[in-house]
């Protein structure tokens, strides 16, 4: 990145929007995360996380939500040396593991809505989806923000994006994994050690 | 008093804004002055609707056992009242004078994100309309929402309020969440991000410095309300189960997600306000603000703290002891700041040249009126007082002191003051002071006599009361008040009228003010400012004007 000049110290108005989102953001999900430590703590009856839930085939999706953050991180760091060719592939690579992430997510739901497990089963159900719902929308908002610059890229007019415009997106994306991170360490790794 | 001389550059003339004319102008336009317009504007409307609300609810309680309405409509008149008010009325106004003056007193052309800032006012304004079509919902269900302002659970789950009004409520306060969340993040980076060279963090007027601060505490905590807001409608429309202690939900749970959000929201409601004070003060005082830094400090201190008091709304639930000693103390230490501010601006009157405006009268109106909600609610702190009036007419006395006698009579003040920035016309001072007396002893009469009912015992939301000793003739002075009140507001709107069409013209500073808002003309061209001028302190309009004794000179005499 250049150097900002003494004089135009003022930090980037994308950057800090995007920012203040995620903060709002992190606000959001502390709340419904809240919620699921609050109910996980009482006993309820009826299906619960340690009984309904895959936590080894979860992991391996999660991996590859995992890897996307790392991949939209070379994306970026292509896209600041002008390697058109690169930043498309490191994109397209983006976008196929978080289509993966969302299609894993998609079967568990299918699979636990045949057992019967479902938002208005008991409170697991009403937390757990809640919870990895709003995280699934997340995502999938976020696919939509990466293959649109994976369109622009494509179309070839790279040139067209602002700098900021794609450290938001890949922004927006890192806090996504991140959320991840926490809900899976609490939903799925707890049961196991807890 | 002496006009600030602007440089020719400033006074020349650039009438874009009657370039283009018409109801598209409005609601196409992107620009942060006519965003903010619209948001005045939409928060007069339901202002005028929440107060008639108000006035039908004074009707019915002016005397005892009274028929006037069934308790099923009164339920839903004060639940709309409240909601209205805060969210629709008194955030929108803030909201409305900060993107009118934000981008003006830092010498920016606009906001940062000037179609978020559409997006929001127009978000925002979709909830309100969501929420009132409840009232068109029939059936025996039917009927706007009726569970109050913070909808307490169970009785807004689906077991107690089986029609859709608590849905459209929902709905409509997500719409507008979402719409005050854009407006926080907007103010935060247009200040951070869009300063004119020169104007650093330390000469920021003060009520930019509030905005600020209330835009930081929107974006941590409108989310907080926001995913309450969706686990409700989840337990209501899809039968989760987050709320509902049936089915080992938690009712409390719902208290603590309100009032973590519910408190900051006062200061949200109050903080520009107290930065309309700090701006009104100094001007009509004729002297620069009495420790700004403390002032400004002092804000950042109550945004803290204010999200470290919320359970003072929940003694009555028993959290138990160690809970209600922590949330005791948490909130007589948030008065200790909003204590210092009182004392800034008193001392900044003191041994000036006041000049009692309209608008100065309104700041004073407020420094008083304020002063007494605050007392009342240290009261509130201490818990077995609490316990004795929680739910009484006194706590409803307590927040209009604070509410109407601070943020209303602070954006009545700020309205006389900036009027004539956004129109080019003065409001008429004689109707002012009508307005500005009508309204001091409509307000006064109709609140102050509440604290005395609560204290005889009167709980808040019944629809009517046995003729008690006393409650009979203290009803009814409250009821004359209210009327007095809601007249007050007709002059106010009659005074808005007249003057738009043959008020005194303003002229770019007619109240020799020190802030950028005021270098330009008024009301200013489409792109604020032809030339920001040079800013070496926090009244740069001064050091224009006095280029013999600027606040720099005058610092480095002063050592």
């Amino acid at each position: 990145m250049t150097k900002a000049m003494p004089e135009n110290t003022m930090p980037d108005k994308t950057k800090l929007g995007v920012g203040l989102f995620i903060l709002s953001e992190a606000a959001f999900f502390s709340i419904l995360i809240i919620s699921y430590i609050y109910f996980y703590l009482i006993p309820s009856h009826g299906p619960s996380a340690a009984t309904s839930l895959n936590p080894m085939r979860t992991l391996v999706f999660s991996i590859c939500l995992f890897l996307s953050s790392a991949t939209v991180h070379l994306a970026g760091r292509s896209f600041r040396f002008g390697r058109v060719t690169s930043v498309r592939w490191w994109l397209a690579a983006t976008v196929v593991l978080g289509a993966i992430f969302l299609f894993g997510q998609a079967r568990e739901y299918m699979g636990l809505l045949a057992r019967g497990v479902t938002i208005s089963t008991n409170l697991f159900g009403a937390t757990f989806f809640t919870l990895t719902g709003f995280h699934g929308l997340h995502v999938f908002f976020g696919l939509c923000a990466l293959a649109t610059l994976l369109g622009v890229a494509m179309s070839g007019r790279m040139g067209q994006i602002k700098p900021s415009g794609f450290e938001a997106v890949a922004m927006y994306w890192h806090f996504v994994d991140v959320v991840w991170v926490l809900i899976f360490t609490l939903i799925y790794l707890w049961p196991l050690f807890g | 008093m002496k006009e600030t001389a602007i440089p020719e550059a400033l006074g020349g003339e650039s009438f874009e804004l009657e370039a283009q004319e018409g109801w598209l102008s409005w609601v196409a336009s992107v620009d942060h002055k006519k965003i903010g317009i619209m948001y005045l504007f939409s928060a007069l409307i339901f202002f005028l609707v929440a107060g008639v609300l108000a006035l039908v609810m004074r009707i019915q309680l002016a005397v005892p056992g009274n028929h006037f309405l069934s308790p099923a409509v009164y339920n839903q008149i004060f639940t709309m009242h409240g909601t209205t008010m805060i969210f629709l009325v008194v955030v929108p106004a803030l909201i409305g004078f900060a993107n009118y003056l934000v981008p003006l007193m830092i010498g920016a052309r606009d906001m940062a994100f000037p179609r978020l800032n559409a997006l929001g006012f127009w978000v925002q304004i979709f909830g309100g309309v969501m929420l009132y079509f409840s009232f068109a919902t029939s059936g025996v269900n039917g009927g706007a929402p009726a569970v109050g302002w913070f909808s307490y659970a169970p009785l807004s789950e689906t077991a107690f309020s089986y029609g859709p009004g608590v849905d459209y409520w929902v709905l409509g306060l997500l719409g507008i969440g979402v719409g005050t969340l854009t407006a926080g993040i907007n103010l935060i980076t247009t200040t951070i991000c869009m300063r004119a060279p020169g104007m650093s963090i330390r000469r920021l007027p003060l009520f930019v410095w509030m905005t600020l601060i209330t835009g930081f505490l929107i974006v941590a905590v409108m989310p907080i309300f926001n995913a309450g807001l969706v686990m409700l409608l989840i337990d209501r429309l899809l039968n989760g189960h987050f709320f509902r202690a049936d089915t080992g939900g938690s009712a409390v749970l719902w208290q603590h997600f309100f009032w973590a959000f519910g408190h900051p929201e006062v200061y949200i409601m109050v903080l520009p306000a107290f930065g309309m004070i700090s701006e009104i003060v100094p001007v009509f005082s004729g002297k620069p603000i009495y420790g700004y830094d403390f002032v400004a400090a002092s804000t950042v201190a109550i945004a803290f703290l204010s999200m470290t008091v919320w359970a003072h709304h929940m003694f009555a639930v028993g959290l138990g002891h160690a809970f209600d000693l922590f949330f005791g103390i948490t909130s007589m230490a948030i008065a200790v700041p909003t204590g210092v501010k009182i004392f800034n601006w008193t001392a900044t009157m003191y041994q000036g040249r006041v000049r009692f405006t309209t608008s100065m009268m309104f700041a004073v109106g407020f420094l008083l009126m304020f002063t007494i909600g605050g007392l009342s609610g240290v009261a509130f702190a201490v818990v077995p007082i609490d316990w004795q009036l929680t739910d009484s007419y006194f706590v409803v006395a307590h927040f209009h002191y604070v509410l109407f006698g601070g943020t209303a009579f602070a954006v009545f003040g700020g309205a006389y003051y900036w009027f004539p920035k956004m129109s080019g016309r003065m409001l008429d001072e004689r109707w002012g002071k009508v307005h500005f007396w009508l309204t001091l002893i409509g307000f006064n009469l109709t609140f102050m006599i509440q604290h005395v009912l609560g204290m005889f015992g009167m709980p808040r939301r019944v629809f009517t009361y046995p003729a008690l000793p006393g409650w009979e003739t203290m009803n009814m002075i409250s009821t004359i008040g209210a009327f007095i009140l809601g007249f007050s507001v007709l002059i106010f709107l009659v005074n808005v009228v007249l003057s738009l069409r043959g008020g005194k013209v303003a002229g770019d500073n007619p109240w020799g003010a020190w802030t950028l808002e005021w270098a330009t003309t008024s009301p200013p061209p489409e792109e604020n400012f032809e030339r920001v001028p040079p800013i070496h302190g926090r009244r740069p309009l001064w050091d224009l004007a006095h280029p013999d004794r600027t606040d720099e000179m005058m610092m480095k005499l002063a050592g």
